[in-house]
């Protein structure tokens, strides 16, 4: 796109954009929010960035094909089952752990990996197809 | 943090607190492994010269799954995995009873075979479209719908496989393939849809989703609960699935146009997981209407024949002959669903496994003929016998097979399946499926004899040096062997296919299965 102050102003938008889908990511434990909104918000900033400044950009900067990251995400879900085998309990019971660093106690558990692998489905996935319309319909 | 502040409960009306053993993990281990080597796959996009590799060992690792999933199954009876440790019917039970473990090994063999065929049949741009990945997600819905004791977690595997299906069989995105998908996708959506449908109604009916407190609160519910109605739409959508007469038109449309490995695979699963929805739905969730139903359900299962049998004998083309062929043998299942008891729900389960490893038998087989004659015409397919006599050798036996002469697996199903109907005096529907099996037999030979035996006039030797791929000869060759040794030795399997038949007719070991305490 021509406009110049859309091109100034979107790599900052992208990176908020990706910043605020992260924290939807983490907030979704409890609150609304999740693996799956959080993936829609950072396909949106790839898209916005991708009208921008052109998709050989976007492709550039997210190093890996989506859905090389779409599989990631899926091979991550389906690990986050598979944990509870070590725990001798039914698949995709959620597990947790306590780790404390720098004095701060983290819950990590299972049931964030999976949903952190619904974000990367999401991401991979919905990212491939936006990419590929818009190298098609820029033409 | 989380776990410390929570206030005492009695988590033991909520969750199971006993610890797990390893073997049952058998039954979420398939659809898991699967699920994790497509998604290794997907990742592995630039090494497709790795992906055959990987996901035939991968298929061959979920053989052996399978096969300890059925020992299992076989020794100890109907076993019970809820996720997520909650008790059901709230969480969603995977729950694997006899028949759920025969279709689930049977599919993984044909899936196996597929896998091994396609290192001579697809090639580079197959790979990097990503057939692999999209054969092992495949695996993982149709593990995932033969393995599930939840309804709506058999809608969700349905889609798993349609999605998949939907990719392998654009694979090459030709203009006859997207025709051929275009068909095959919309009367695929409108049944999935159906089946939604029939699952929220039935949802709002029984208040549970779980199959084995569907299968509890059938009866109670007789007299309030539109069960009629909810069958069915059921046999409907499920028909659909399977292409049973009046909606079957899809399947001869569609089959021929994919790679022949695809062909293949979608004739030996997918028709199969419509089939065994509907035998766990209509026997065993819903019996009683199953009973009412059952004499429209003869007469869709003798039209289905007749069409399949008819429609193969008006082809011309080796695949468009083998898809109506297929339907014949939906048609001779659902004769089998029809009469019911354990002589018809035996016949019909051994049926499907039958038809499921040699239909796909069938296809490998007029892949090579097309590799070694050119073309799937039949008007140009000429002397092959001549030429490769042991190829020739496997596909009659397979012709055998499919009309249900012996010595060969086809031929038990059959005389099960016309032994019940003559006992319930259905004589109409056992005339059904002596007939179409007398026209699939001359449906089969006059290929045989045309294809195979007919001399190969002038100018249509040039592909007389074609040799056939040793990738493509393994798995016909494995299926025609099983198929051979099913028929000469069929014992061990009709015994185990009882009482499958059994245990779908009397759940109370797939109900205690899941509820182990009885009525909560």
């Amino acid at each position: 796109m021509k406009s110049v102050i859309f091109r100034a102003v979107a790599p900052f938008l992208a990176s908020l954009m990706v910043l605020f889908s992260i924290f939807v990511l983490l907030r979704g434990h409890n609150e609304p929010g999740g693996g799956f909104i959080g993936g829609l918000i950072a396909v949106s900033a790839l898209a916005i960035y991708g009208i921008a400044c052109g998709v050989e950009t976007v492709r550039r900067a997210i190093y890996f094909h989506p859905m090389a990251i779409a599989g990631a995400g899926l091979f991550a879900s389906a690990v986050a089952g598979l944990i509870s085998i070590a725990a001798r309990v039914p698949f995709m019971t959620g597990l947790w752990i306590y780790p404390s660093v720098l004095g701060v106690e983290i819950p990590l558990s299972t049931v964030m990996l999976f949903d952190c692998g619904v974000y990367l489905v999401v991401v991979g996935a919905i990212s491939s197809v936006a990419l590929s319309l818009e190298e098609r319909g820029g033409e | 943090m989380a776990a410390s502040t929570s206030p005492p409960a009695d988590l033991s009306a909520a969750l199971v607190l006993d610890p797990v053993a390893s073997a049952e993990w058998l039954v979420i281990l398939p659809v898991a492994w699967c699920l994790a080597i497509g998604a290794l796959l997907v990742m592995l996009r630039r090494k497709i010269d790795w992906h055959p590799y990987i996901a035939v060992l991968g298929l061959a690792g979920l053989v052996l799954i399978d096969v300890f999933l059925l020992r299992h199954v076989l020794a100890s009876g109907p076993l019970t995995m809820v996720m997520g440790r909650w008790l059901p019917p709230f969480g969603i039970a995977f729950t694997v009873d006899l028949s759920g473990a025969l279709f689930a090994l049977a599919a993984s063999v044909v899936a196996l075979a597929g896998g091994i065929y396609s290192l001579a049949d697809i090639n580079d741009s197959g790979r990097r479209y990503g057939f692999y990945p999209f054969l092992m997600l495949l695996m993982a819905g149709v593990s995932g719908a033969f393995l599930t004791g939840d309804i709506f977690n058999l809608y969700v595997w349905f889609e798993v496989l349609l999605i998949s299906s939907f990719g392998l069989i654009v694979l090459g995105s030709e203009r006859e393939q997207i025709d051929g998908a275009v068909k095959y996708g919309f009367l695929n959506l409108i049944a999935t849809t159906l089946f939604l449908i029939t699952t929220g109604y039935l949802y709002a009916s029984f208040g549970t989703l779980n199959m084995a407190d569907i299968a509890r609160k059938a009866e109670g519910l007789a007299g309030t609960a539109p069960l009629m109605t909810l069958t069915a739409l059921f046999v409907l959508a499920f028909g659909m699935k399977a292409a049973a007469f009046p909606v079957n038109f899809w399947l001869p449309a569609s089959y021929h146009t994919p790679r022949v490995v695809v062909s293949a695979l979608f004739a030996g699963l997918l028709t199969k997981v419509g089939i065994y929805a509907l035998i766990r739905v209509t026997v065993m969730l819903l019996p009683l209407q199953r009973e009412e139903l059952s004499f429209v359900i003869a007469l869709v299962a003798a039209l289905t024949m007749l069409v399949g049998a008819f429609g193969a004998l008006a082809q011309s083309d080796f695949r468009r002959m083998l898809g109506y062929l297929v339907v014949a043998g939906i048609g001779s299942i659902l004769a089998g669903i029809a009469v019911g008891g354990p002589g018809g729900i035996g016949g019909a389960i051994f049926y499907a496994l039958h038809s499921m490893l040699v239909m796909t038998a069938l296809y490998f087989a007029s892949g090579i003929a097309a590799r070694l004659g050119g073309s799937f015409s039949l008007s140009s397919l000429a002397g092959l016998y001549r030429r490769h006599a042991g190829f020739a050798a496997l596909t009659l036996m397979l012709a055998f097979a499919v009309s249900g002469l012996p010595p060969f697996s086809g031929f038990w199903p059959k005389v099960m399946l016309v032994k019940a109907a003559l006992d319930i005096g259905a004589w109409w529907l056992a005339g059904a499926l002596l007939l179409t099996g007398f026209l699939t037999t001359v449906v089969t030979g006059r290929f045989f004899l045309l294809a195979y035996w007919r001399d190969a006039g002038a100018g249509e030797g040039a592909t007389a040096s074609a040799t056939i791929s040793p990738a493509a000869l393994l798995p016909l060759t494995a299926l025609t062997v099983l198929a051979l040794a099913i028929g000469l030795y069929p014992e061990p399997l009709l015994a185990t296919i009882q009482t499958a038949a059994t245990g779908l007719a009397e759940p109370s070991a797939y109900l205690n299965s899941v509820f182990p305490g009885g009525a909560p």
